[in-house]
């Protein structure tokens, strides 16, 4: 379908299709079986100025928003969305410093993060504290110019390579919600150090990490935007996000689809290719529209969002799981269609079935989701 | 330091196919590229650029269309390219369009390197690179799988070999043809396919590079086709050994067997 990009939106497909196809796909399978960070492919992507699409152009970016984000991380994800989770992660952990950040802050990160010469984090979860974010007990306590961090961070996507982290802390525990703030935490930062690798079932070649912040000293100026403002900005970053994460679900099920395709007119089973059979072939009709409907509603979502509404959080949830739903079942869908086949480490869509699980869990599980819908409209209905 | 890299439209291989009534290559309605070898010639001139400072020129001789190639060759960090486009030029072998780039050089400017892939996937002949530098007069190695240091006005590179490499250094200015080995080439950029598309690509023609019309084109081609087949594997081989004297008095009298 034509959804009337730009020339530079082309651009940007193009470039980070290219990445995938000669950069990422080529290695996506050693990566998956070592569990190996992709710090080269990273190098590439920068190069490619691929970082910088969403930074603002006096910070050396190209001015894009969520919508240019989506575009590059559809094509990424149709490689590897364990690599294209390594990108969003990124943006995602410098989306605070876009979204409440001041000046000096936006000169003194945003140029190296629109070069690629750095890439960040979002330190959010702990081990008591998932879908419900306020029970982190994470502190941040002013200690004449420098704040002390004490608490441990998990499953933090590019802990441990990332040089620049966003991490939320309570800087006033007794207020609950409204007493956390934001710091940015850099790697070599005293007292801050990286914990367990995780071992997981997909998006192998992205690293997922704790975060340990013990007496961690950072000077004054890295609280990012008002003291207590913390899940404000968490929730406003989240809603610029989701798209994205959405948009790994498009196109991961958009290349479990060309798989299924591809391999449906070439195995042959009684006498005739299997695409053949209403049955296959309906399958694929289904994956084919899911994917279609999902790219425009992220699509649309994002457009939303770029044009800076008052309220994005039901539109930005709403596309979260639609896309990430249809990229399980797709996935799901391919590796029925290749049979044993598609159960063997020899195809891609036994790692794409794998990866898909993830973007129902990270960034508000899809029933949290639900939840924000829901009690949109409730609100809207009033 | 000033690089220079010739950049050569080829068939996409793809799609090749020979004239049967010509023997020459049937170029209707098959997708160019930027020749394959020329990609990796390219980005190592744009590393070197990067690491020692200095522009990079694209150069290429070709129909109109070859311009694409430039654009590309911007994209991927050229700072510039220059055609040089001509009917006069049409039908020209190796040892015309060697000239025809050598004039066309001279041309737009002097420089310390020049950079050519080692072979074109079309005609494959690997002879552009070192006619070059014959018609220029310049120091040469062919089949570069590394340049190595850039030092008091000469490079020292690693040419491949079958057993291994040698490593050869040359005073600069200085021609170099480089193998697939040199380098892992980099996706156009975003701002590099931004300046790629508004650039300016001059088109320079035989008359603006001062080219003799009996030294262009098909006039100036020696060489006629006159079959095309796929060659036995390679046979013996021998190494000469001694002085340079003694190498070519033996090659002399190894090559008496043949006549
Ligand atoms: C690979 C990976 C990478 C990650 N990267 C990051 C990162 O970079 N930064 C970061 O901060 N975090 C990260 N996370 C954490 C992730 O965001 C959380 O895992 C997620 O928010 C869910 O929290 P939880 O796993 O603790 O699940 P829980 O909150 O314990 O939920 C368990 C189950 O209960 C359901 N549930 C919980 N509450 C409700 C409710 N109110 N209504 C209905 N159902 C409910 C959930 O949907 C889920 O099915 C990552 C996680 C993983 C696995
Ligand atoms: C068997 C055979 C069939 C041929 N058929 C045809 C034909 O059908 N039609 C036709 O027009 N010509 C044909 N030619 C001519 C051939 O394409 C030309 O000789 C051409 O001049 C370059 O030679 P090459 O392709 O072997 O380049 P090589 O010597 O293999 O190229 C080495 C390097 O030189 C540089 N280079 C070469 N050509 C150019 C260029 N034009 N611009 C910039 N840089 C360049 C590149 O860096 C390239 O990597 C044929 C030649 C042979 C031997």
């Amino acid at each position: 379908m034509d959804y009337f990009l730009t020339e530079e939106q082309e651009m940007i497909v193009e470039t980070a299709r290219e990445i995938a196809r000669e950069k990422i796909i080529p290695v996506r399978a050693e990566l998956d079986e070592k569990n190996e960070f992709a710090a080269s492919i990273l190098e590439d992507i920068a190069r490619a100025d691929l970082f910088g699409i969403f930074v603002p152009e006096e910070y050396g970016g190209l001015g894009g928003g969520c919508f240019e984000i989506v575009l590059a991380l559809e094509e990424l994800a149709k490689g590897c969305v364990g690599v294209a989770t390594t990108f969003a992660a990124s943006a995602l952990g410098i989306f605070p410093v876009l979204i409440a950040g001041n000046e000096e802050q936006k000169q003194k990160y945003l140029p190296d993060i629109a070069a690629g010469s750095r890439w960040a984090a979002f330190g959010l979860t702990e081990a008591n504290a998932g879908s419900d974010a306020s029970g982190i007990q994470t502190t941040a306590v002013l200690d004449g110019d420098e704040w002390v961090l004490n608490g441990t961070k998990q499953w933090i996507t590019n802990g441990g390579e990332a040089q620049i982290y966003t991490i939320v802390a309570l800087t006033d525990p007794s207020k609950g919600a409204r007493g956390a703030s934001i710091f940015i935490v850099e790697d070599g930062d005293p007292g801050f150090s990286y914990g367990k690798k995780e071992d997981k079932m997909g998006i192998r070649s992205s690293a997922t990490r704790e975060l340990i912040m013990q007496d961690c000293r950072i000077p004054r100026d890295r609280l990012v935007g008002r003291k207590g403002t913390g899940f404000i900005t968490v929730m406003k970053t989240l809603d610029v996000s989701r798209p994205g994460i959405a948009s790994l679900g498009v196109g991961l099920g958009q290349a479990a689809l060309d798989e299924a395709v591809t391999y449906a007119k070439q195995r042959v089973q009684f006498g005739k290719p299997i695409i053949g059979f209403q049955a296959i072939q309906h399958m694929l009709a289904d994956m084919a529209t899911q994917v279609e409907a999902a790219r425009a509603l992220v699509y649309a979502a994002a457009r939303h969002i770029d044009a800076h509404p008052k309220n994005m959080s039901k539109v930005s949830s709403m596309c979260k799981v639609f896309a990430t739903d249809m990229a399980m079942k797709v996935t799901v869908d391919a590796v029925q269609v290749l049979g044993g086949y598609g159960y063997m480490k020899e195809y891609p869509v036994e790692k794409m079935m794998r990866d898909a699980k993830i973007l129902q869990i990270y960034e508000g599980t899809n029933q949290i989701q639900r939840n924000v819908i829901g009690q949109e409209l409730n609100k809207e209905y009033a | 330091m000033e690089l220079l890299v010739c950049i050569k439209q080829v068939p996409d291989a793809k799609d090749v196919r020979l004239d049967p009534r010509t023997n020459t290559l049937a170029r209707e309605g098959v997708e160019s590229i930027m020749n394959p070898f020329d990609r990796h010639a390219l980005e190592e001139a744009v590393r070197l650029k990067e690491a020692h400072g200095g522009t990079v020129t694209a150069l290429s001789m070709g129909p109109p269309q070859a311009e694409a190639v430039l654009r590309e060759a911007i994209a991927c960090g050229a700072d510039r390219g220059v055609l040089v486009s001509d009917r006069a030029f049409a039908g020209a072998d190796t040892w015309a369009t060697s000239y025809t780039l050598a004039r066309a050089i001279d041309t737009i400017g002097s420089f310390d390197l020049i950079l050519c892939g080692k072979q074109a996937i079309d005609g494959d002949t690997a002879q552009v690179g070192p006619g070059l530098a014959a018609r220029m007069n310049l120091p040469y190695v062919t089949c570069v799988q590394k340049t190595r240091d850039v030092v008091d006005g000469g490079i020292e590179v690693e040419r491949m070999m079958d057993d291994g490499y040698d490593v050869v250094r040359l005073p600069l200015p200085a021609l170099l043809t480089v193998v697939k080995d040199i380098n892992e080439p980099r996706v156009p950029s975003l701002k590099g396919k931004m300046k790629a598309r508004k650039a300016d690509i001059p088109v320079l023609s035989a008359a603006d590079i001062g080219a003799e019309e009996a030294c262009i084109g098909l006039a100036g081609s020696p060489t006629r086709v006159v079959n095309v087949f796929s060659p036995e594997p390679r046979g013996d081989r021998k190494i000469f050994t001694g002085t340079a004297e003694e190498q070519v008095d033996q090659l002399i009298e190894h090559l008496r067997d043949f006549l």
